[in-house]
């Protein structure tokens, strides 16, 4: 299936992809409105190592760890994509403490978000991809060793 | 065809019914359920008292789970005995259910020590099931004085989900700390402080001598009223299946990686079993919501004939109190490497080139990436450890390993 | 401060009502003008650090940044203008040459604006290049001046060696260390895809790009750098660089700074050495000397390779071009004084050379009148800036164009003209690894395709109106080109008539 992934030769560390996450998330149409003066919660996050930077966002894994930990029944797997459902979910962090890459946050309300490929809100593909400027992050099918 | 039967209807019963699913989708399976309940997860109920979820959103699957599995449940029944003669499992309303493959998911029970007097106390609630949080929930009242006896994960979220509707509580514990079975001293201390800032009060290293009627005669001379009484000392699994079956039992059901019991075709998965914990390198009960997941899905994978390996379960909690997250993992053992503020600590455990466990209180942002380190037993030295002991990061792992979890071009 | 003090030339405006404080702008400026006040929760900004190189305007995701001339002005005078008294300062103050970057940015004539192109009406049709055959193909090297045959009456078909085109543009010398290697590589890609040819520079060829050599031209400069048999071997063509547009009569200067890890061992200089090219070739002080080296460098490559020597445009280039056309070169590439450079003496970029469409007339014109036109191809550069400049650039007799500054545009330049800070933002001529990164080959190898096949097409449609269906019929057709505004003087240099006419 298609994943978003991430080429860190190409990334510049610029963090936009985190601002586009967060405001096509938001439901608003002005990013302005939607990311001035509040901190933003994306789904995905700059990795910052010695020179070296990447986006990490849900790997989408085959094996779930984080859908198996989680102790709502907040978090399935529909068509390869790990996904959601926020009303379930009661922050209790487990998922954070199991996935592998990070990729789980709670939002500003302490319930869960991640990446789910941008398939539910208006952008309807992965925004961090689209507004890459060095096509760092990309979103294809790849053959993985999982 | 095949037949399956899982004793139990928690969160091991699901992985188990999933297991199976992947490797079986035709054969039937029976889950008999104590529990008038569709599943859910036990740990929700504090949440429930804390009006932050409600049995609708309860529901681990979908309204059609069942349905869609190929499962039949017998709500309100209980197993009694297994004649691993015939294969068959004797349920409380004289059924015999015959099986090919046996799940215990029996989980455990609460254990009640002898207090004196404490059959004249009036409200007394265990704090384990929907039902003993839905009686509390409609005990509770804004004038009400709570004493919770037991200062583990179940007393305290208990605590945290009545605080906010009760006039006071208190929580006592054996134990000279919060959390004791996962938190060390600072770092229990630091979560008491939290709590203590939130309306709780301890008497730790106590213990009731003896209650006489809604009032508690403590060990240390205190005298503590109160109008309902949680007793949350701890859990016991649930052997006696097995163990009358004559099957092997320790403080839980043994069962191997894959996870059988000593006894041919029947399996055992979640809070009843004693199991490998890979992070100390022998077998003990790991009565975790994960693991109970993942010991289900095991065993449901062996049962239907597949051949499936849980070798790198590990202890691990993640557990919040009014906003301040505390996770845990592994084991305490080794060198230390510690961070401290005012409100966060983070302490690694590290010994033999390994990641060993960590404990981290307001510092959790992607504390995964440590757990898979000690899970995976990724060598120290094939990290940047130093950027790792400051932020839980990819970044710390070499190229190769990036490459590899990421499936990027590097 | 003080009496150093010059008021910055730009001012970064910042719309507080759109900015959100993300701080792309900050991570992404290596001049380090943006920076994000905690105590304010604003974003702040030192302009006497901005060269307005756009990177951060481009960048910033809800458009609050605009970067805008200073109007900060010292008194109008129109003999003594702002930017002559900033470098009596700047001069003033450093004891040092001014250094430029890029083409001349002084407002001489552009001819190229000053000439028109026919097209055909009623009693000579135009072509409409979506419906019938129109050639852009172009072949460089020596033809020969008549058809041969052998004893049967066979066209004998040996020809000196050629290089093949897919359109009339070439990406012209821009050497590995001026420029990054992601801009080497875009620009070695899109060479290879569009089927003509890029040019190392002087600066060797990376190991790396040999796969790339049948689209690479490799040039032999004064310093030699990165010369041995086995570069000479790896392109489709040699080139000896004479001189350069942008600063004619002086060689190149690379700082050790910029000589670091490949880009030593590609120029084969030790690491943090000066790469200083000689102003002359220190063997080359005649045509006949000229010659020998053409020779040695065929004789080196067995004769399989055309050569190609490029000089700048300068005064007597007519001449020149002759004395190169009989010195065995294939090729001759001139150099305008616009065309572009990563670090030149200002005084030398603005004021030395000559415009190249004057240049090319002149030489197209000498070349014919001496009848050895047909010896050497004819590669004009130095500010080719459209599909319409290379139109009248073959009309005035070019076989092709060389383009650079354009394929940098391509490649995100904005023209900023600070290349010899070494901090480009945008990945090109800079060796800093987190800059050189910010230039995805394969973004730019797109876009330079894509640049090359708009081109080509509007060659296309061109040409097409002109009733012409090759470039072969309209080189040094100068019957479709007229002037504007230009006098007779001018007019007989180009070989055109005035429009009208």
């Amino acid at each position: 299936m298609k994943r978003v992934y991430v080429n860190e030769q190409w990334c510049l560390g610029c963090h936009l992809c985190e601002y586009n996450c967060a405001f096509a998330n938001s439901g608003m149409t002005d990013m302005v409105l939607a990311l001035k003066g509040k901190p933003i919660y994306p789904r995905i996050h700059v990795e910052e190592g010695e020179k070296i930077t990447y986006a990490v966002s849900c790997r989408h894994c085959e094996d779930p760890l984080c859908v198996k930990s989680c102790i709502a029944g907040a978090l399935f797997r529909q068509d390869g994509v790990i996904r959601i459902d926020r009303k379930k979910c009661v922050g209790c962090f487990t998922c954070v403490l199991v996935c592998p890459y990070g990729a789980l946050a709670p939002n500003e309300d302490g319930v869960m978000q991640k990446c789910e490929l941008c398939l539910e809100n208006s952008s309807g593909a992965p925004a961090c991809v689209q507004g890459c400027p060095n096509r760092a992050i990309v979103y294809e099918e790849r053959e993985e060793s999982q | 065809m095949r037949q399956y039967v899982i004793i139990g209807n928690g969160v091991a019963a699901a992985g188990c019914i999933e297991g199976i699913r992947t490797m079986d989708s035709k054969s039937g399976i029976t889950v008999v359920s104590e529990e008038n309940r569709a599943v859910y997860c036990r740990p929700l109920i504090s949440y429930f008292l804390e009006k932050k979820t409600d049995p609708e959103r309860m529901q681990y699957r979908d309204v059609h789970y069942y349905e869609r599995m190929g499962c039949r449940v017998l709500y309100g029944k209980k197993a009694v005995q297994i004649h691993k003669e015939n294969c068959e499992a004797e349920l409380d309303d004289g059924t015999f259910l015959p099986y090919d493959g046996l799940c215990l998911a029996v989980g455990s029970s609460p254990f009640v020590p002898r207090f004196e007097g404490i059959e004249n106390v009036e409200k007394k609630f265990s704090f384990m099931t929907l039902d003993d949080a839905m009686a509390l929930d409609a005990a509770v009242s804004d004038n009400s004085r709570v004493l919770i006896v037991g200062a583990g994960l179940i007393g305290l979220k208990c605590a945290e989900g009545i605080v906010g509707r009760a006039a006071s509580v208190a929580v006592c514990d054996l134990a000279d700390r919060v959390l004791s079975s996962i938190l060390d001293t600072d770092c229990a201390a630091m979560m008491q402080k939290h709590l203590e800032e939130h309306e709780m009060h301890f008497y730790l290293n106590d213990s009731v001598k003896r209650f006489e009627k809604n009032t508690a005669y403590m060990n240390s001379g205190a005298v503590v009223p109160f109008d309902l009484l949680v007793l949350a000392v701890g859990v016991r699994a649930n052997t006696s299946l097995l163990r009358e079956a004559g099957g092997e039992v320790n403080r839980g059901i043994i069962v191997n990686r894959q996870m059988r019991t000593s006894i041919s075709g029947i399996f055992a998965a979640g809070d009843c079993t004693e199991g490998w914990d890979s992070s100390i390198g022998q077998n003990r009960v790991l009565a975790i919501l994960p693991n109970a997941y993942l010991q289900g899905y095991t065993a449901g994978i062996n049962m239907a004939g597949g051949s499936e390996s849980l070798d790198n379960a590990i202890p691990m909690n993640s557990i919040g109190f009014f906003g301040l997250h505390a996770m845990t993992a592994g084991s305490y053992d080794g060198d230390m490497y510690e961070e401290k503020t005012e409100t966060s600590i983070k302490r690694l455990f590290y010994k033999d080139d390994l990641l060993k466990g960590f404990i981290l209180i307001g510092c959790h942002e992607r504390a995964g990436i440590y757990t898979s380190m000690i899970r995976e037993k990724t060598p120290i030295s094939s990290v940047n450890f130093d950027l790792l002991k400051k932020a839980a990061t990819t970044a710390a792992f070499s190229a190769q390993i990036r490459r590899k979890k990421f499936g990027g071009v590097v | 401060m003080g009496i150093d003090f010059i008021y910055p030339e730009f001012e970064v405006v910042r719309n507080e009502n759109r900015c959100i404080a993300c701080r792309v702008c900050e991570r992404q400026c290596s001049n380090e003008v943006h920076s994000f006040s905690a105590e304010r929760g604003i974003m702040m900004s030192d302009e006497t650090k901005c060269v307005n190189c756009q990177r951060c305007v481009s960048l910033c995701p809800t458009r609050a940044l605009k970067i805008v001339k200073s109007n900060c002005t010292l008194r109008e005078n129109a003999n003594w203008q702002n930017d002559t008294i900033r470098e009596i300062y700047k001069q003033a103050q450093s004891g040092g040459v001014l250094l430029s970057s890029m083409g001349n940015p002084k407002p001489f004539p552009v001819y190229w604006d000053k000439i028109l192109i026919n097209a055909s009406q009623v009693t000579n049709p135009s072509i409409d290049p979506l419906r019938e055959p129109m050639e852009t193909h172009v072949t460089l090297g020596k033809k020969p001046d008549r058809v041969r045959r052998d004893e049967q009456g066979n066209i004998l078909r040996e020809l000196p060696p050629q290089i093949s085109l897919s359109m009339p543009v070439m990406f012209s010398a821009m050497s590995y260390g001026s420029i990054s290697y992601n801009a080497h590589a875009s620009l070695a890609r899109a060479a290879t895809e569009l089927g003509i040819l890029y040019n190392t520079g002087e600066g060797g060829l990376h190991e790396d790009f040999y796969k790339y050599g049948a689209n690479t031209i490799v040039q032999v400069a004064s310093g030699r750098f990165g010369v041995h048999e086995d570069y000479l071997e790896a392109g489709a063509a040699i080139e000896i660089k004479m001189g350069q547009g942008a600063k004619p009569g002086i060689g190149g200067h690379l700082p050790g700074a910029k000589i670091v890890g490949d880009v030593s061992k590609t120029r084969m200089i030790p690491e943090g050495s000066d790469a200083i090219s000689p102003a002359p070739h220190h063997d080359i002080y005649s045509i006949e000397d000229l010659r020998q080296l053409v020779y040695s460098l065929k004789e080196a490559t067995e004769y399989q390779k055309p050569v190609i020597v490029k000089v700048a445009a300068v005064h007597n280039i007519a001449a020149i071009a002759s004395g190169i056309a009989r010195s065995g070169a294939d090729i001759i590439a001139i150099d305008g004084f616009r065309g572009g450079t990563g670090a030149a003496p200002t005084r030398i970029r603005d004021n030395v050379g000559i415009p190249i469409e004057l240049a090319l007339a002149a030489v197209d014109q000498r070349l014919r009148d001496e009848g050895i036109r047909n010896s050497v191809s004819l590669v004009a550069g130095g500010s080719i800036r459209s599909a319409s400049d290379v139109v009248k650039a073959i009309a005035l007799g070019a076989d092709a164009c060389y383009i650079a500054t354009a394929a940098l545009l391509a490649l995100g330049c904005h023209l900023c003209r600070t290349c010899q800070s070494g901090k480009c933002n945008w990945g090109i001529a800079t060796q800093q690894p987190e800059l050189v990164r910010r230039l995805n080959p394969e973004t730019g190898c797109e876009r330079l395709v894509n640049l090359m096949t708009a081109w080509r097409r509007e060659i296309m449609e061109l040409m097409g109106g002109m009733g012409i269906n090759s470039i072969e019929a309209l080189r040094g057709n100068r019957m479709m080109l007229r002037g504007v505004g230009l006098n007779q003087k001018e007019l007989d240099i180009l070989g055109i008539s005035h429009a009208g006419e």
